[in-house]
């Protein structure tokens, strides 16, 4: 065995090997967003180390240079055609960049407003940056393959960067009982996760979702029966990242116990990949009709139970809460269950339903989410931090412009019509109907009926007058605070406004 | 599976030495045991305290960090055994790919070293810089400052 | 496939070792074992370089890790581990022993026809792993080392850097 490798007969594994496996192609633009974003990173990592006694000011600059060149990588691909390469590792499509270049957005908006209040918790940590930008790869890698080796991978480095970043705040009980509780149960919906690919691989010798599909073969018993066990435990895992009604106690928990610019980007950047990866995953079933059949016959009816539990349990829980950053994470799991409606319309009715609804809604929900996350962040002062209701009380007064904000961001929520909430929803209400989820698009309207009450419920807590006793001094409001909202703010309306451009820039022509 | 036929004989061998040695001793060795042989040895003190004490999180972070490294090392290791008869197309695409991995590294380990993760005192606090507050050593003293150091005293 | 059957045996013993001893030193003892053995299982399904990393990686380093816990946790004996019998451990184990249930009762049958008790020779050998794992999945080596990094980084983070 050990000189196989030294023979020089034809037959020599050394040989073989070499044949079967020599280098791949390499397509260096569709990797550079990722590199870049992971590059960052290290930069970032390297002037924390350079000069730790120095303010944060230097690695956000940083950051943000590298981010704009990585979204300007990604946008300049948009011409390009579709592509794989790295030995079917890396893929780009539109469909890819898109996710990317939302992933991205979303990276540069919490970054952007977490200096402020990581200094009011007083746990300004030079690494907070460098850990945000890698777990934005993971998100970025989930979304730019077709492989399951990456899929799983991209997750990884997506989880245990919010891990720890759960965990930062390292002087609250809070915090440390997020991290741990997010690694525990993350731990273990990986497992699943990986326990279903194990299957799939058994099944059919390959990790390509392409190759997958092609091996499919609904005579052979055992082989479906792998399939459809690997296919149950993958979507037990993804279930678990987009917290998706059963799969989503840990919710709530850890998003009021990590600081709340984490909690930020967990809402919106893990959830973005989240769904990309579940939209990879069952968009690859649609385009073979025996396993199209087989999935509608298994999955789609376990889907369509989840999509309307996780949209009324989150809202109908939502309602009771004392918390508006355990609200805010109910009212993640009831648009994850929108953003699943969007994902089954697809799989239901490819031809009729696109995948421009789903983008829509999660560049929408970002912004938003994004935006209502930077507003409560608004309450940390001197490392401490309440986020109940009574604790937004007066902040209209000591931050009109924070507030203003603050209603937007619930406005859309809601589904007000100016917002992009409300057309993100009525896009999702069409598709719903176009592909027969009559069912579906009932109980969303519902739901969003439901919703108001939270919502408002956040929006009066600002403009109630504090009491004497608990009267907070003057608001921390920062620069790049004030960024933020504006820019999510002014996303909200402006995608709404520049709709059909910038569906067309996105997703291509409809 | 042939070639490791030796190293399963020498696991055996050593498996049976070791258990030969331990178990020979107990099954034979005189035992005449008395309390005081039976406490612990602590050069003639008297011992204190319990055996099971906490051990400080250091332990653990090097612990950690070691079997982080130590995965690394096992990737290179399967690329040295194929490295060295490979073509060159392999040879240097792959060193490239090695190289990207191992500046990875580098940059972990010098992280390592920079915050002072496996020195064993804390000097790893945040700066007030950090935190947009002045630095506490390049203020002047004050007078309250000495005061304080004399009610220490 | 007698060696399998050995080994798996002990594999499994050492398993409910793990579980089933009330003293955490003595389970991790037993989770020695149970790695120990799973290594040689890879090794005669001829996957060399899995068998070898599980005893460096595994057997060596992780193992520490946990002896390292139970010294830090200072889970003094058995007492401390007396748990509660609650209803959900047993609902627990029910669901846990239905799901194991019902994938054997599906695929066992089908794994008894289509079973392979080792791979190709050569096929999980060091040599074979180094030239895949750089051309083929070199992209999810690099991601790998990043994954690395992510670790190192986030645990000087958690357990070293103070206030």
């Amino acid at each position: 065995m050990y000189n196989l490798l030294a023979q020089t007969d034809g037959n020599g594994l050394a040989k073989r090997l070499a044949e079967a496996f020599p280098p791949p192609t390499i397509d260096w633009p569709s990797i550079l967003p990722i590199a870049l974003v992971v590059c960052t990173g290290i930069v970032a990592l390297i002037v924390e180390m350079l000069r730790p006694r120095q303010n944060n000011n230097a690695i956000i600059g940083f950051s943000l240079v590298g981010l704009f060149f990585a979204g300007l990588s990604l946008t300049s691909q948009f011409a390009s055609p579709d592509l794989e390469s790295f030995g079917g590792m890396v893929l780009r499509d539109r469909f890819s960049l898109t996710i990317q270049l939302l992933v991205v957005m979303v990276t540069g908006l919490t970054i952007l407003f977490s200096d402020g209040y990581l200094r009011a918790k007083r746990i300004p940590f030079g690494e907070f940056y460098p850990l945000v930008l890698w777990s934005a790869s993971g998100a970025m890698m989930m979304a730019s393959s077709k492989n399951l080796l990456m899929i799983f991978l991209g997750i990884e480095v997506l989880s245990i960067s919010l891990y720890v970043l759960a965990g930062m705040s390292k002087t609250e009980t809070k915090s440390e009982e997020s991290a741990l509780k997010y690694f525990l149960l993350g731990a273990f919906a990986s497992a699943f996760l990986l326990y279903g690919i194990a299957f799939m691989y058994g099944a059919t010798g390959s990790l390509h979702l392409d190759a997958i599909r092609s091996a499919w073969n609904p005579n052979d018993e055992a082989f479906r029966n792998m399939m459809l066990f690997g296919m149950g435990l993958m979507l037990f895992g993804l279930a678990f990242k987009a917290a998706f009604v059963p799969f989503h106690q840990w919710t709530p928990d850890v998003y009021q116990g990590a600081p709340t610019n984490v909690t930020a980007f967990m809402a919106a950047g893990s959830k973005i990949g989240a769904m990309a990866a579940l939209w990879r995953l069952l968009s690859a079933s649609t385009t073979n009709v025996d396993l199209g059949a087989t999935f509608q016959s298994y999955w789609m009816p376990a889907l369509f139970w989840i999509a309307i539990l996780t949209m009324t349990v989150g809202n109908l829980v939502a309602l009771v809460q004392k918390d508006v950053k355990r609200t805010l994470g109910y009212s993640s799991i009831a648009h994850a269950g929108y953003i699943l409606v969007g994902i089954l319309a697809h799989v239901n009715n490819p031809e009729k339903v696109g995948i421009g609804t789903t983008v829509f809604y999660l560049l929408s929900y970002s912004l938003m989410t994004i935006g209502a996350f930077a507003v409560v962040s608004l309450t940390a002062k001197n490392g401490k931090e309440g986020t109940r209701f009574e604790d937004l009380h007066g902040l209209w007064k000591r931050s009109p412009f924070a507030v203003g904000c603050l209603i937007v961001f619930v406005a859309s929520l809601i589904g007000i019509p100016p917002t992009s909430g409300f057309f993100g929803k009525l896009m999702i209400f069409n598709d719903a109907l176009a592909s027969d989820l009559m069912p579906l698009a009932i109980v969303l309207a519902v739901n969003s009926v439901l919703s108001v009450y939270y919502y408002v419920g956040i929006a009066k807590a600002a403009f109630v007058d504090a009491e004497g006793a608990r009267t907070p001094e003057s608001a921390p409001m920062n620069l790049g605070l004030a960024a933020t909202c504006l820019l999510c703010a002014g996303g909200i309306f402006a995608v709404v406004i520049l709709f059909n451009p910038l569906m067309n820039w996105l997703v291509g022509a409809p | 599976m042939g070639d490791y036929i030796a190293i399963v004989i020498l696991v055996g061998l050593a498996a049976v030495i070791c258990g030969a040695m331990v178990s020979l001793s107990f099954v034979l060795g005189p035992k005449n045991t008395t309390p005081y042989k039976q406490s612990p040895y602590e050069c003639g003190v008297q011992p204190l305290g319990d055996a099971r004490e906490r051990f400080p999180i250091k332990f653990y972070l090097v612990a950690m960090l070691f079997i982080l490294f130590d995965i690394e090392v096992v990737f290179l290791w399967s690329w040295l055994t194929v490295f060295k008869n490979a073509d060159l197309a392999y040879q240097t695409f792959s060193f490239g790919a090695v190289m990207v991995y191992m500046v990875l590294w580098i940059i972990g380990d010098a992280y390592v070293i920079r915050v002072n993760a496996i020195d064993w005192d804390e000097t790893t606090s945040l700066h007030p810089a950090k935190l947009g507050e002045p630095d506490p050593a390049a203020l002047p003293v004050t007078a309250r400052d000495l005061e304080l150091v004399g009610g220490a005293r | 496939m007698t060696t399998f059957t050995v080994l798996a045996i002990v594999a499994v013993l050492a398993a409910l070792g793990v579980v089933l001893f009330s003293s955490p030193v003595r389970s991790a003892i037993c989770l020695v074992v149970n790695f120990f053995v799973l290594a040689f299982v890879y090794f005669i399904l001829n996957a060399e370089l899995l068998g070898i990393t599980q005893i460096i990686v595994y057997t060596g380093a992780i193992m520490v890790l946990f002896l390292f816990v139970i010294m830090l946790l200072n889970l003094g004996g058995p007492q401390a581990w007396k748990e509660r019998r609650e209803f959900r451990t047993v609902l627990g184990f029910g669901f846990g022993a239905a799901l194991a249930g019902v994938i054997a009762s599906q695929l066992i049958t089908h794994f008894r026809e289509h079973s392979r008790p080792f791979a190709d020779d050569g096929y999980g050998s060091p040599q074979a792993i180094g030239r895949v794992l750089f051309t083929q999945y070199v992209w999810p080596f690099e991601v790998a080392s990043v994954l690395l990094l992510v670790g190192i980084v986030g645990s000087i983070l958690l357990a070293k850097r103070k206030l």
